[in-house]
Formats: structure tokens, C-alpha cells, sequence
């Protein structure tokens, strides 16, 4: 398999690991105001789809630049259909909610 | 000759012996007088279960066998059956052998793929005790249980029987060659390649479609297998332009070898498929040659990256399924032209030719020319063609349309074959040579490797690619294409598509002109009227003993599904794949159960494409190599002191240092201790994972990947850290200190130093991106050395520069500073104590760590310096109760560490809601003890678990373990830390730690984990 990195370019699949699910967002947790509730937190940390087709997920740079990215893959060919710097789909997901 | 007489197949004709001892035979009776792809005025020796031969370069050493008239070249898997050679290439399921000897013996090579080298030594495999005399195949005899499925239904009882009676006997008496002995003394490598166009395979498609992308100036790589590019044009009579063809692929070959962006691999297998446009390929470097090379690897495995690629791996040829079709003599047709067209050997002195194609009447000619008499003609179809009809009167055979090969008669070699005409009439015609010729099957292989299915053509009696992985295309043969001229025109076409696709500008190819060549086929699978009946066996798959009577058996017991008929038989299964079997398998099931070949289906099939050495897999990565060796700064020092190394992750650390009159490796440990306790004592703790944190949001950073709190720690102080993951797990733990405003140096355990710092980008990018902070390791940067004991103090003094305080209350328990040593060297100094005394951690570039480590022995010897290592380490850190790798296991929460109140209440941080769950703050959970044996003397046993005293030891009374445990010279005891249900309130208590596996039960009492100065006065002092 063949990552296309955005900072490094197109690179093999050895430079990087794996993750998982891209689309989770971490509950709510901070004190003294109210966490989220325990059922939220254990969808987080232990509920994953298995999803047929296009996914977004978590993949690291480790051997490159350590860029944490957002890769579009297929799950039924590997196909790659999209990479991203996770830190801008963060921050755009974040400007998207304020607007 | 009456057909039931064997004939003659190593003719004692007199010849010109080489020199030698060994016995001698005639030199290559069956070698043609003319033609073929060989340097005749070379010879070469080689050696077959133990007589001598002679061949030539260019010879296969199933080409040189053949020469001599060997047609006996091995037994089968299962039934010891004799076996010849059934084809020219590596298809072959046959002639298998063993390469070599010593440790660079190989089992199961192809005769067909090894090329001849001057002393070549191979032996048939799977006989005793010898090829012609073999005991074994009195399996034959047994073959009523050893049918499909005979390892299911025969040997099941008793059970108890299986694994000592059954199983050694099958194996011994079915298999096939033995792996070396000794460990492959050969060397290989992996490489990577990139490029526009892949082309696989260099037939006159390959050929094709190389110079179309090449001429466009595509970066090309061509693959071919053989070690001659050329594929069928090597092996049959054709002109190209009026020019025989050979000498058409030396001009392509020279071509393409001008082009700078063109690469030409032969002896090269491309054996995979993967994502994104990868390839795996196979190059033989050294295998051809006698002796391995210097600075040359046996293997190089390529990992090939193509933005295209174009399929052009040509087709295998079909056998026919009839009674006795494996006799040495049996042979694919267009096999038999390639041993008489390509290596000049005649096959065989008579031949019959049996067909249902056209392509095959090539044979006719072919043999004719090479002045090997043609006693029939058999053209299974109704009404023959007038190919084959002009084939036989060509060469003076009799044909025998709509009619069929019934039956092969002979044992260790045929003799006869019997033929029935389309009026039913049998005959039996003496030959010692049956071309055979069912159809050619398409090398779909490498289109299947992303699940994509084959798709039957009637027409072609073959399947043919159907849904491509991304970015390939398939050319000639391998795409169902027949004939040279239109491989020619389909593999320019596809070279010049996938040349376009990378943005080439491509003009055809000029076609040369070719002869016609019919290729009509109509399907025939078997002659058979029956299956399962007593007519002898007739084999599907021939590597793999499976027969037509296997797959009605198979159907009889519901094994339907092409992928249950092969698990059944086994069918397929073998080192060649089933490549020469499988289609006429499905086809087979196909009519046995009324359904089409396409309704049947095909099972999936996986790389590798041919088979590849573990060795070839593993490349270089092997013994020292198998992983790099991280060596810390003081590591040769180290070694000038004789020290015991130990592997701690890719680290190599002092073990321990042994010294001239030590008893064992137990009185060094105690030594060391003994004297980090009432001295000094040195250790390099380099292999912490180091990192370097710096922003102004640092300190929030911390805060939220750590457990506790960070915002209160001052400029110059460390702190202890225990961090989670996400689930309320504890992670890893270590010290912080903060250096400046905005600069932390974080430490980590050795084992979690990637994993730490992996984890702390994943907070910085994707958790908390707003954070103005960033971070890199500096583990290797910075030697880092333990200094630790009473006199640590006044050691460190002698180096420290003076303007530097030292003194408890200018630089207290958990200081930090940047300071310098030695009159201005730039160093680290933090007062950090894993051992519970007065102690030190002094860090220095790790350019330096050699001299730091030589400099503190030298100051030190007045105050007896003692360097220690891991084993030392661990005791002092058992006597005083620190948790390390033992109990930060992955499965403990800080609660079950005794560090439940470190968890902050007051900030969110990684791990804080599920470190809440009620489930992980249980009491009943094992917790953190110290652990001492009633009798001091009583060796405790890590990983022993802890029970009740007098109850059984079932896992029902099972309570806890011993994680860690050490002979403690300071307690004069040995002691242990443990994780037990319930710890901290049973201490007093006494119960049973139970090694199973030692035999041992000691009883232990129940303490609290810290053994040594557990008020902590030895610390602050």
C-alpha cells in the first residue's frame, strides 16, 4: 500500500502505523464542569464500526515527518482516497462548528 | 515389440566418456543433431542420484536430463508413482528435485527452471531406496485408503494413536524432498524499484508492449522468469519477416537494453500483487552459477512501484485426464516443441499426438522435422480441422479423428497408448512419447490477487481475466489473445495504454509478418466413461496423487464447492498450485454435478505466484541482523570492564560487572547493591526515553497527558509522572523537570520511549491542536548516568564546577538544573533516586557520556565507585518498592499501584473518566504488596501465584501473582513485590506462592512493598 503524505509525499506503507476510526471525537471531560456521561466515554474508547467501503481513520508518520493524518481509505480495495494533516481537519471540523 | 514390453530409455549406445570415476553413460543419445538455443561446443558436467551426465549451457536441467534419456526423474507424493517430466517451465508438477547439497540442498526444484552450471548436483526425491527400485509404492496398492479425505476417515482411532503411530508413518511414507540440514549459508536482499510501466513477462506481447512504453520514453521494468526473454518465440519454428524469431527478440532485446529508462530483468518472478501499484518480484541472482559469487546475493526480493503495469505472463497448457497419463513419456505438446526447438532434444523416438486444438498440430510438424517418427495423429474433435488433417499427412502419421487416448500403458517409462477411434474401435500403438495437449489455461495469477475472479470463454475452452486491480492491463496470451502476430498488436496496445496513462505520447509498433496460426479448439477434459471406475488412475492433479476418482468421491460426499473439493483432495494445493490441474478439476466437478465451468466457479488464488524461499522473505534481516543494536555511550567502557550485556528492547545494557574472584554472577549483584547502599555506585540510564518539551502551553500539555498535576512545579524541580491511556489503564510513567519557563525534559521508561512520544503527538495534532507547544526526542542526544549511594554527593562534587551548590538545601531531593562539570562542559543535573538513597542522575551530549562514565570512575575511586548494572538496578528498586516494566504490565490502574490519590480531580487528562469506573478502584482487585518468604532462604519465584494458605491451587483459589522478586542483600532475604487481591489490608498475613512450573510452594508473608528506609530519611539526606 502507497501513503500519500502531505507533508512527505507518496511513501510506503512500512513509514506508517495504524490507528483507527478518524471520525470519533473525544467526549467531553473537563472539571469542574460536567463530563460526559459513561456511556459516551465507552462508545469512545471501545466501540468501533467495521465499515464496508470509504473510512476515515488515524494513521502516523512515524518513520517520516510524525504527522498524525486523516486517510480516506477503502476498506473493500485499500484504495486511498484522501489524505490529510489531522491537526487542519481538526481545526476546520472546530471553525465549522463555531460558524 | 509387443506394447507390454518396456522399451529402452537409457540406450546403452557407446559414447565418449568424460574423465572420472564414476560410472559412465553415453553421451546425450537423445541430443538432436542440429538446432536449439544452446552452445553445443561447451559442455557442462552434472550429476542426477549420483552418475555423471553432460549437457550444454543453455540447457535446463530437465533438457539435459532428457538429452541423456533419462526419463525417470522422480516418484510421486502419495503413491510413489514413477513420474517424468511433464512440461517446460514452472508449471512443472513432476520433476522435482533436490538442488545441491550440504546446506545449500533445495527440495522440490523444478528441473524445468534450473538452469545447467558446470558440476550441478541434484537427486530424485521421495524414493527408497532407490528411483528405480522403489518399496514405497506399494502405496500404490493401498490406495483404496489413501483416497480424498483419507486423513479424516482412515486413522481416527484411537485417537491417542494419531500423533505417534499414523501421522510419522504418512509423513515418511508420503512427502517430498527433504529441507538442509544446517542453516542457509547463502545471503539475500530486498530492493525497491520504481517505474512508469511493469511489464510482466517477455513473450511477444511482453516484448511488445516494453518497446511501445520504452520508444515513448516511459521508465520501463521488464520481468521475465526465464532466463532468456522470449517466451514462445524461443520455443517454436516461426518467422517474423522471412527471419527466424529468435532473431527478432535479439533485436527487441537490443532495443530495449539501448533505452536508458528501460530495464530488462530476466531470471526474474514477479510472484504478487499488493496495493497501490506495488509488486513483489523475485530475482535469481546466483542460482545459475556453479559457485556463489563474491559481494552477490543468492536472491534479491523487489518490491516494484508502477504507476502501470502490463499482464503479459503468456498460458500454461492443459493436460488431458485419462488412465496412466503420468508415465514418463507423457508430455504437454508444446513442451515437446520446446525441448525440440529450444534445447534441441528429442523428447522421445516415436510419438503420438493427442489433441483438441489446432495449436498443438504445430507438435506434428515439429517432431516430423526433428526426424522423430509420428506413429498417430489423435484429434479428439469430430471433425478435425484441416490443420490437423495436413499435419498428419505432412509427416506421415495416420489420424485418428474424433478419437481419444484411453489408456497409457507402460510402468517406469509409456510404451503404448491406447486409442479409441470415433467408431469405438480401440487400438494400441507402441510409442515412447505422448504430446498431449488439452487447451491452454491463461496466467491470470497476478489479476486475482485483489479478489477479482477469472472469467470463462467457451470459445477458448479457458478462463481469462475479467475484473483487473487498479492500474493493469493484460496482453497477449495471458488475456485469452492466441497467435504471435495478434500478442504483437495487444501487447503494443497495452503498452502504449498504460504508457498514455502516464502521459506519454506513443505511436504503434510496426508489425512484422507472421505465418498464420490456427488455433480452433473444442473442449475435451478427460476420456473417461466412467469415474471411479477400474480402469486405472487418472490424474487431475499430478504433484498431489489427486485422481478423477478423488473429485467423484468428493462430489459422492458433498465437497461441491470448488474451495471445499480442494481441501478435500488437496487438490491445488501442492508447490505448483495446481496450475497444470485446476481447470481440469472444476471442469470435471462441473459435469459430475450438472452444472456449467462457470456456475462451478474457480477458487481464489493468492500470491505467492511460484514458490519463494523463507530466505529470500526474511532477505537480510537474520541473526545479529534480524534488529539493529542501540549501544549506549558508555558501552565500550563497559566492555573494557568485562560486563555482562543484556538486551533491553534494541538496547544492549550492562548486566551486571563481574569481577576477577566473584563466585557467580549472585555475588556481583549483591556486591553492587551492597554498595549503591553504604557507597556509590554508577549506572548508565541513558536508555530512558528523554523528551524535550518547550512552548508556552507546556505545562497545560502535561496537564492533560498526565495523570497529575503539573502547574505548581516550579522552575528547577523534577517531578514523578504516571500516565494513562484513554480506557483508565495505566501507560508508562517517569520524571519531569522542568529546565526554564517554557522548557520540560520528560523522561520515559526504556520500553515506551516510541510509544510515549508517539503518543504525545497524537495529543498535540489531533486532541489538543490549539496548544502552542512542541516536542522531539532526544534519547539519543543526551548520556545520562546514575550516580547513586551516600557518597554520591561527594563524588559529584569533585566534578561539579564550583559556583554549583550541591548541598541538601541548594539542591534538595527532585532538583533539576543546567549546570556545568569538569571546568565549563555543558551538563544536566537532576537528584532523582531510583534506588532510594542519596542519588543523582548527571547528564552530559552523548559525545561525551564515554568520558563522564571515565572521569566519575577516576574521582570516585577514593570513595569506592562501583559501577552496576540492570540486575543491581532492579533489587534496589524491589527493596524499595518502585513498580517497573513487572507491574506497569498494561493491565494495572494506578489504584492497583498504590497510586490511586495521584490522579488529579481537579483538570481533564487522558485516561480520567474510565480511570473512574468503580470496577477499577475495586479493593478485590490485585493490588501492590510486598512480598518476603517465611524462611529468608526460600527462593521466591516470580510469576508464582499467590494463594491461601491450604486451599487447592485451582484458579478458583487463585489471588494474586508475584511480579517481581529478588535475593535482597541489604534485607538478607529474598523478597518480592506482588499484585493480591485485597494487598494492602492483609499485611501480616501469610499465604502460599505456587510455581507449577518449578514444583515449588513457598509461603510468603504479606508486607508493605518498601523494604528499605521506608520513611525516605536515606532519600532527603
Amino acid at each position: 500500500m502507497r501513503i500519500t503524505c502531505p507533508c512527505c509525499g507518496e511513501r510506503g506503507l512500512d513509514e506508517f502505523s495504524y490507528r483507527g476510526d478518524a471520525t470519533l471525537s473525544r467526549p467531553a471531560g473537563d472539571p469542574p464542569l460536567p463530563g460526559a456521561g459513561a456511556e459516551a466515554w465507552a462508545e469512545y474508547v471501545y466501540l468501533r464500526d467495521n465499515p464496508s467501503g470509504p473510512h476515515r481513520e488515524l494513521w502516523y508518520h512515524g518513520a517520516g515527518c510524525r504527522s498524525w493524518l486523516v486517510v480516506t481509505r477503502n476498506t473493500r480495495t485499500h484504495e486511498i482516497l484522501d489524505t490529510e494533516r489531522a491537526v487542519n481537519v481538526v481545526r476546520a471540523t472546530r471553525k465549522d462548528a463555531e460558524a | 515389440m509387443s506394447p507390454f514390453d518396456a522399451a529402452p530409455t537409457q540406450s546403452p549406445t557407446p559414447g565418449p566418456t568424460p574423465s572420472g570415476s564414476r560410472p559412465r553413460q553415453p553421451t546425450q543419445p537423445f541430443r538432436l543433431a542440429e538446432g536449439g538455443l544452446i552452445d553445443r561446443d561447451t559442455l557442462v558436467r552434472f550429476h542426477f542420484d549420483g552418475r555423471d551426465f553432460t549437457g550444454h549451457p543453455g540447457d535446463t536441467l530437465a533438457s539435459a536430463l532428457l538429452a541423456n534419456g533419462v526419463r525417470l526423474v522422480g516418484r510421486s507424493f502419495k503413491y510413489h508413482r514413477p513420474r517424468g517430466i511433464l512440461s517446460a517451465g514452472p508449471e512443472e508438477p513432476n520433476a522435482l528435485v533436490e538442488l545441491r547439497t550440504g546446506p545449500r540442498r533445495e527440495p522440490n526444484t523444478r528441473a524445468t527452471t534450473i538452469e545447467l552450471f558446470d558440476g550441478l548436483e541434484a537427486s530424485s526425491q521421495n524414493r527408497f531406496p532407490s528411483l528405480r527400485h522403489d518399496l514405497l509404492s506399494i502405496n500404490g496398492l493401498l490406495s483404496p485408503i489413501l483416497t480424498a479425505g483419507f486423513y479424516y476417515k482412515t486413522f481416527m482411532w484411537p485417537a491417542a494413536f494419531w500423533e505417534k503411530l499414523y501421522e510419522p508413518i504418512i509423513r515418511r511414507a508420503a512427502g517430498l524432498g527433504r529441507a538442509a540440514d544446517e542453516a542457509d549459508p547463502d545471503h539475500y536482499e530486498k530492493a525497491t524499484a520504481f517505474c512508469d510501466v511493469l511489464v510482466v513477462g517477455a513473450g511477444p506481447a511482453g516484448l511488445a508492449a516494453a518497446l511501445t512504453a520504452g520508444r515513448a520514453g516511459a521508465r520501463v521494468i521488464l520481468c521475465e522468469d526465464d532466463a532468456q526473454p522470449g517466451g514462445r518465440l524461443l520455443a517454436e519454428q516461426l518467422s517474423l519477416d522471412g527471419r527466424p524469431a529468435r532473431d527478432w527478440v535479439r533485436d527487441a532485446l537490443a532495443e530495449l537494453g539501448a533505452m536508458p529508462e528501460v530495464r530488462v530483468m530476466s531470471r526474474t518472478t514477479v510472484f504478487g500483487t499488493y496495493d497501490g501499484g506495488t509488486y513483489g518480484a523475485l530475482e535469481h541472482v546466483t542460482d545459475h552459477l556453479a559457485a556463489t559469487a563474491p559481494h552477490l546475493p543468492r536472491q534479491v526480493l523487489w518490491r516494484i512501484v508502477a504507476r502501470r503495469c502490463v499482464l503479459a505472463a503468456g498460458a500454461i497448457e492443459r493436460p488431458v485426464v485419462f488412465p496412466g497419463n503420468d508415465r514418463p513419456g507423457i508430455m504437454l505438446a508444446g513442451a515437446v516443441r520446446t525441448y525440440i526447438n529450444r534445447f534441441g532434444v528429442a523428447p522421445g523416438r516415436k510419438a503420438v499426438v493427442f489433441a483438441n486444438n489446432d495449436d498443438a498440430m504445430r507438435t506434428v510438424a515439429d517432431l516430423a522435422k526433428a526426424g522423430i517418427a509420428v506413429a498417430a495423429v489423435v484429434d479428439s474433435r469430430a471433425a478435425p480441422s484441416a490443420t490437423s488433417r495436413d499435419a498428419a499427412r505432412d509427416a506421415g502419421a495416420r489420424l485418428i479423428a474424433g478419437g481419444q487416448v484411453t489408456r497409457a500403458i507402460g510402468g517406469r517409462a509409456l510404451t503404448a497408448v491406447r486409442i479409441r477411434d470415433a467408431a469405438g474401435r480401440e487400438d494400441i500403438v507402441p510409442c515412447d512419447l505422448l504430446a498431449m495437449s488439452g487447451g491452454w489455461n491463461p496466467n491470470v495469477h497476478l489479476t486475482t490477487h485483489h479478489g477479482g475472479r477469472p472469467e470463462y470463454i467457451a470459445s477458448l475452452c479457458a478462463f481469462v481475466p475479467s475484473v483487473l486491480p487498479p492500474g493493469m492491463g493484460v496482453a497477449g496470451m495471458a488475456a485469452g489473445v492466441a497467435g504471435t502476430a495478434a500478442a504483437l498488436a495487444d501487447g503494443s496496445r497495452a503498452g502504449a495504454e498504460a504508457a498514455t496513462a502516464c502521459g506519454f505520447a506513443t505511436s504503434p509498433l510496426s508489425m512484422p509478418s507472421v505465418p498464420a496460426e490456427p488455433s480452433g479448439i473444442e473442449p475435451l477434459w478427460h476420456t473417461l466413461s466412467a469415474f471411479g471406475g477400474a480402469a486405472g488412475k487418472a490424474f487431475v492433479d499430478f504433484q498431489n496423487d489427486v485422481t478423477a476418482k478423488d473429485i467423484g468421491l468428493a462430489r459422492q460426499e458433498g465437497f461441491r464447492a470448488v474451495e471445499h473439493l480442494k481441501r478435500y483432495t488437496t487438490l491445488g494445493m501442492a508447490t505448483d498450485q495446481g496450475k497444470t490441474a485446476n481447470v481440469n478439476a472444476l471442469a470435471i466437478m462441473a459435469e459430475l454435478t450438472g452444472r456449467t465451468i462457470p456456475e462451478t466457479g474457480t477458487t481464489l488464488i493468492r500470491p505467492p505466484v511460484q514458490p519463494i524461499a523463507i530466505g529470500a522473505l526474511a532477505g537480510p534481516h537474520r541473526g545479529g541482523h534480524f534488529k539493529p543494536a542501540r549501544l549506549t555511550p558508555t558501552h565500550d567502557w563497559a566492555t573494557e570492564l568485562g560486563a555482562t550485556f543484556t538486551a533491553a528492547g534494541l538496547w544492549q545494557r550492562a548486566q551486571w560487572f563481574a569481577r576477577p574472584g566473584d563466585a557467580g554472577w549472585q555475588e556481583t549483584v549483591n556486591r553492587e547493591v551492597t554498595a549503591v547502599r553504604t557507597a556509590v555506585g554508577i549506572c548508565d540510564v541513558t536508555t530512558l526515553g528523554k523528551i524535550d518539551i518547550q512552548g508556552p502551553d507546556a505545562a497545560a500539555f502535561l496537564e492533560r497527558v498526565y495523570a497529575n498535576a503539573w502547574k505548581k512545579l516550579p522552575v528547577g524541580r523534577a517531578r514523578y509522572g504516571l500516565m494513562l491511556r484513554e480506557d483508565g489503564f495505566v501507560f508508562d510513567d517517569g520524571t519531569t523537570a522542568r529546565l526554564g519557563d517554557t522548557q520540560y525534559v520528560m523522561t520515559t521508561t526504556t520500553a515506551n520511549a516510541g510509544p510515549v512520544m508517539q503518543h504525545l503527538e497524537f495529543c498535540h495534532q489531533w486532541l489538543w491542536p490549539d496548544y502552542d507547544v512542541r516536542m522531539i526526542s532526544v534519547t539519543d542526544q543526551w548520556a545520562q548516568i546514575a550516580v547513586a549511594g551516600p557518597k554520591s554527593r561527594d563524588v559529584l562534587r569533585q566534578i561539579v564546577d564550583t559556583a554549583y551548590d550541591l548541598s541538601n538545601d541548594a539542591f534538595p531531593y527532585m532538583a533539576a538544573a543546567e549546570i556545568t562539570i569538569c571546568g565549563g562542559q555543558k551538563a544536566r543535573l537532576f537528584r532523582l533516586s531510583f534506588s532510594g538513597e542519596l542519588a543523582y542522575e548527571i547528564a552530559v551530549p552523548a559525545r561525551f557520556g564515554d568520558a563522564l562514565v571515565r572521569r566519575l570512575m577516576q574521582s570516585g575511586a577514593p570513595f569506592g565507585i562501583t559501577p552496576y548494572g540492570t540486575e543491581a538496578l532492579g533489587v534496589l528498586r524491589i527493596e524499595k518498592g518502585h513498580p517497573a516494566g513487572p507491574e506497569l504490565n498494561g493491565q494495572t490502574t494506578a489504584h492497583d499501584l498504590g497510586m490511586g490519590r495521584l490522579l488529579s480531580t481537579r483538570k481533564d487528562f487522558v485516561g480520567r473518566a474510565m480511570a473512574q469506573r468503580p470496577a477499577l478502584t475495586d479493593p478485590a482487585r490485585p493490588t501492590l504488596v510486598g512480598l518476603r518468604p517465611v524462611a529468608p532462604h526460600d527462593v521466591l519465584p516470580a510469576g508464582a501465584h499467590l494463594l491461601p494458605k491450604g486451599s487447592p491451587a485451582t484458579a478458583a483459589s487463585d489471588q494474586g501473582w508475584v511480579s517481581s522478586a529478588a535475593w535482597s542483600p541489604s534485607v538478607g532475604s529474598w523478597i518480592g513485590l506482588g499484585l493480591l487481591s485485597n494487598g494492602p489490608a492483609r499485611h501480616g498475613e501469610i499465604v502460599c506462592a505456587h510455581d507449577p512450573l518449578g514444583g515449588r510452594v513457598v509461603e510468603v508473608e504479606i508486607v508493605p512493598p518498601v523494604f528499605v528506609d521506608p520513611t525516605g530519611e536515606r532519600l532527603h539526606a
